[in-house]
Parts: structure tokens; sequence; C-alpha cells
């Protein structure tokens, strides 16, 4: 289960020149391809959140579609009812909403582990689609709720400005901050003697309990933590979509962040950024060629688990050490 | 009175259809440990084979004759079901089950596009069979016979599982390897046979679920995945691997969906997950599972 461990010297060695990359980027592809990035990168957050959990302490949620959808939603929600414009104070209510709804469901799901974890937080998880579904005088059913693009730090879109421009300069850089900032953290989290604490839980429960680690509450903050990531992606995704549906709140959603995880590798920490921007150029090139996208990705996705269980960050860090080893 | 008789049959319409999908995936999870999330797939599969054969010789033959058709749907599901386990899922049994879960989350999104794929994206009919045995009068509504049939159906699909479960040789050996698996095979029940056999059977169970229910509601794209996700309320009341769970949670879910939907129309899904998500909160392994 041992992951490859890069020291940090040697990997900000191995980052810096990507984020460089990230930075001047805007300034050397389309708008679109930037945009595209965006979505990734914010699916990065979502999947970073959700492989605390997964990588991390061995719970698989099947219901993360839960915090995404009520990141975006409370977002729509400031927008129609508070008739809010900021995105400061989305992400403020964005990340107060989803960490009250994943202080409850954690502390409802993490008394049990394996297959139960995974369906009682999809049947969560389902309980918030069919409200969202229903209630449509409230969430608009499945036209959904529209999200004008928001201003950033006090900063408006000018009148009659692109909004393609501002989502894929402005905003790019505002996700861009938000997302390295997220990264950080996380760092800081899975290496502190909290997560180390989660990873001695997943690897054996009994042994961790005798050594002092009060299991139940450990999960329980890990399931806060990665609801509250998973949240702010929702959060940042929705003025970039322009409109959130009940769509994301759906089970299959919850599937699709298991499969940023698994594709990048959830036995590192890179795996699930990796995987996240992957599958969103993935995804977005199978609906552009084929009717039958989800075919591809079904068929990606079961070689995957056949030939790379160790996704795609987990078999190149593997290759990478055993040619350093060699060498 | 009259209303009341009506929701109960509809009622119990709901709990035959559910019964064999939730039948089947409980049976699949008892004996293999695995949740199969492609078991809705395998029910649409089901009811598209069948409205698609139906379709092939409408018109040219006697109604009476479509009958005999009915079941192709199943046992399209079933071979399908025999072809699946040996080739994706065999080879999983060793690795942890989150693994499980994806390759069947795979096998999911591919079956929903096949299926695209083979019969285009608009729904399938299989009417005639629905119009054709006429229907009974209740009082001052009417009801279609064809409804009763399916619930007489599940019935007699209750009572055959149960039988053959519990009353043949074939079910001894399933339940030992349920029970324990290195055992059974240490005594000389091979296994892998086993395996494949009770994953068939699931399919067909839920193949069975799709060719009845057809002719009612026709077949669309996206019907498996509805039908999963009740399908999972079922076997978490009932618990996973229960039969006798999966037909009380049948019930209970069919009553509650009918009622609900007459009566509480806005909450009625949210309703059942609740009632998924207490269960499973009280009783983590369901009313009739066990851990």
């Amino acid at each position: 289960m041992s992951a490859v461990r890069v020291p940090p010297k040697r990997l900000l060695f191995y980052a810096l020149p990507i984020v460089l990359l990230l930075f001047v980027l805007p300034y050397l592809v389309s708008p679109y391809e930037v945009t595209q990035l965006s979505y990734g990168l914010i699916f990065a957050i979502a999947a970073l959140g959700f492989n605390l959990l997964l990588g991390y302490t061995g719970l698989l949620s099947f219901g993360h579609s839960a915090f995404f959808g009520v990141g975006a939603y409370a977002v729509a929600f400031m927008v129609k009812y508070l008739k809010l414009a900021s995105m400061e104070a989305f992400i403020v209510g964005g990340v107060l909403t989803s960490a009250a709804v994943a202080a409850l469901f954690g502390f409802l799901c993490v008394r049990y582990t394996r297959i139960f974890f995974s369906i009682l937080t999809l049947a969560l998880s389902q309980v918030l689609w069919s409200l969202a579904f229903k209630f449509f005088w409230v969430t608009g059913g499945t036209d959904g709720l529209r999200v004008p693009t928001p201003s950033l730090l006090g900063v408006q879109m000018a009148p009659g400005q692109d909004k393609m421009a501002f989502l894929a300069h402005r905003y790019y850089y505002y996700v861009l901050i938000i997302f390295l900032a997220g990264v950080g953290v996380m760092w800081v989290i899975v290496h502190s003697p909290f997560g180390k604490a989660l990873q001695a839980i997943r690897d054996n429960e009994t042994r961790a309990e005798f050594v002092g680690v009060q299991v139940w509450r450990y999960r329980w903050f890990a399931f806060l933590v990665s609801g509250v990531y998973t949240g702010l992606a929702g959060t940042l995704w929705v003025p970039l979509n322009g409109l959130t549906t009940p769509d994301i709140l759906v089970w299959t959603f919850s599937g699709k962040i298991v499969f940023f995880t698994v594709l990048g590798g959830f036995q590192t920490f890179a795996g699930p950024i990796v995987g996240a921007v992957l599958y969103n150029y993935l995804e977005t090139y199978a609906v552009g060629h084929t009717v039958y996208w989800q075919m591809v990705l079904g068929v990606v996705l079961v070689v995957l688990v056949l030939a790379l269980p160790a996704g795609i960050a987990g078999t190149a860090a593997r290759l990478f050490a055993r040619a350093r080893g060699s060498a | 009175m009259t209303t009341l008789i009506v929701h109960l049959f509809n009622a119990l319409l709901y709990a035959s259809i559910l019964f064999l999908i939730a039948g089947g995936l409980s049976l699949i999870y008892g004996v293999m440990r695995i949740v199969n999330l492609a078991h809705g797939n395998l029910y649409a599969f089901g009811a598209y084979v069948t409205a698609w054969t139906v379709g092939l010789v409408l018109g040219g033959v006697p109604n009476a004759v479509l009958y005999v058709l009915l079941p192709a749907g199943a046992v399209a599901a079933g071979a399908l079901g025999a072809v699946l386990e040996p080739t994706l899922l065999r080879p999983l049994y060793k690795r942890a089950e989150e693994y499980q879960l994806l390759i069947t989350f795979g096998l999911l999104l591919i079956l929903e596009d096949l299926m695209r794929f083979l019969w285009g994206p608009y729904p399938l009919q299989a009417s005639a069979l629905f119009e054709g045995p006429g229907s009974l009068s209740i009082g001052d509504t009417i009801y279609p016979n064809y409804n009763l049939a399916v619930i007489v159906v599940g019935g007699i699909a209750a009572a055959a599982l149960w039988a053959f479960v519990y009353r043949t040789k074939f079910g001894v050996i399933l339940r030992a390897t349920s029970q324990n698996m290195r055992m059974a095979s240490a005594l000389g029940v091979n296994v892998n046979r086993v395996y494949v056999q009770a994953f068939t059977l699931g399919c067909f169970m839920a193949g069975l679920g799709g060719a009845i229910v057809v002719p009612q509601q026709g077949a669309v794209l996206g019907m498996g995945v509805d039908a999963l996700i009740l399908a999972f309320v079922v076997v978490v009341i009932g618990g996973l691997g229960s039969l006798e769970g999966a037909l009380l949670g049948a019930l209970m879910v069919g009553v509650v969906r009918e009622f609900g939907i007459a009566f509480f129309p806005e909450v009625e899904l949210a309703v059942l997950y609740f009632m998924a998500a207490v269960v499973l909160l009280i009783r983590p392994a369901g009313l009739f599972g066990r851990t």
C-alpha cells in the first residue's frame, strides 16, 4: 500500500514548473482551453477532498455529489433569495453550508465502513437529489437555477465585456489560487499527525484504536474536511457553468468523482488532481466526438480497474521509482 | 374503498417488479459479496430485448404467441450475466471491494450506451401485450388484467426462488458458498461454477422484471439507473443478501411509493431514501441481514 514518498524539496522541484505553466497558460492557449482547465482544476479540488476519505482513511463514499451539489445550490440560493453577486460571499456561504451538511452526514455515516458506508452515503445524497428534483418552486426542478457571473474581490465584469474572456482570465486565476491553496492545505493535513492517524485507521482500525486514536472522531473530521473541499468545488463550479441542475446531485455524479480519483490513482497525493484534469478532457473529447461517450468512459474505467489499478499517477510514480532504482 | 383497492393493487405491482430486481441484486450479493451497480441495466436490457422480439413478430402471429416470447428478455439478461461474470468480475474477487464497485460502475456506463446503440434513443413499446388481456371492473373503476398477471408472476417468482434456494441440492450448495466460500470450496464445491450460476440467476430475475414491465411501461433509456436506486432502497431495508428481506423491502417500498405518489408526491422519493437511511442507521445490516 505504501505510496512512493517524495521529499518536499524534490517535490517543489517538479511542482514549480507546472505551477508556472499554469500561471502563464492563459497567454498561450485559447480561452476555450483555459475554461476547460478551470473545470479540471475545480474537479481536482473535489477529488482531492474525496481522496482524503478513500485514499487516506479507507472509506469509499458514493455520495459526494451531495456536497458538490450543496456547494452549488448554496450559491444559487444566495443569488435568488439574497441577491448577492460577490464570489467571496458565495465561497463563505458554500463552505459553511457544505460543512454543515458534511458534519451531519458524516456524523451518521462514519460509524460504518466498507460497503455499508458506501450505500449509506449514496442513500443520503439521493435524499438531497430528490428534494432538489421535486421542490421545483424552490430549486427550479430539472430546469435548475441560473447563476450570473459574480464579482471577484469587488471587481465586476465590465459592461459589454465578453463573458468568456472574463471567465478564461480573471476567473481562471481566481480558481487557480484557490486550487493551489487547497493543495497546500491538503498536503499539510495528510502529513500532519492527524493525517498519519487517518492512515493508521485505514491500515488497521483495531491497532489504531489501541494506540489511542479516537477512530470515530477522526473519521468524522476527515469526512467533514472532505465534504468541505467538495462543496468548495461545487461553489467554484457554478459561476463557470452558469447554471445548477439536480444532475450534479444524482449518484452517478458521485461515481464520476470516484472515477477521477481512481483514474489518477488514489494511493498517491497527486493522483486525484491528475485524474480530475485528465477526466475532464477525456469527457469533453468523448462527448464532442460520439454520442456513445458513456461507453468510452465505461471502457476506460473497466480497463483501468483490470490493468492499471494504481491509476496514472500511481503507475507513473512506480515506473519512475524503478527507473531510479536501476540507474 | 375502490380507490384503496386500486392503490393496493398498484403497490403490489410495484412490489412484484421491485422484488424481481432487488431479489437478484440481493442473491448476487449474498453469494458473491458484490454489489452490482449495473444490475439495473440488466433489468433494462431484459425490457429492451422483450420489446424488440415482440416488435419483430407483431402482427404476423396471433397475440397468444407473443406471450410465449415474453421471457426472451429474461433469458437474454441471464445469458449476458453468464458472459459478464467470468470475463469481468472473476479477476477481481481477490482485490479490494472498491474495485468491484468501480468495475460494475464502468459496466453500467457501457451497457447504458450499448442499449442506445442497439435500439436507438427512442422508447420501445410492447403495449399489444398490455391491452390483450382486457380489464377487470372493480366497483366503478376498471383495472387492467395484465397488472394482475404481473402481480401473480411476482408471487410465483418469489415462491419458486424460495423453493429453489431452500428445497434443492443446488440451493444447499448456494447457501453453503454464501456462508463460507472457503469451507464450501474445501468440501469440493466448484465455487467458480456456483458464482457464475448465482450471477446468471440474479441477472435472469432482473431481466424477467424488465420483460414483464415492458408491455405496461415500455423500454426507455435510463430506466435501469432509476430502477437500481429503488432496488438499493429495497435491499438496504431488507438486508443485503437476504431474499426474505428483499421480499419485505419490496412490499414496503411498493406501498410507500404508491401511497406517497397519491398523497405526498413532493417528498415521495425523499421518504424512500430516508427510510433506507433510517434502517441503515438502526440496523446497518438491514431488517433480515447479517453483517
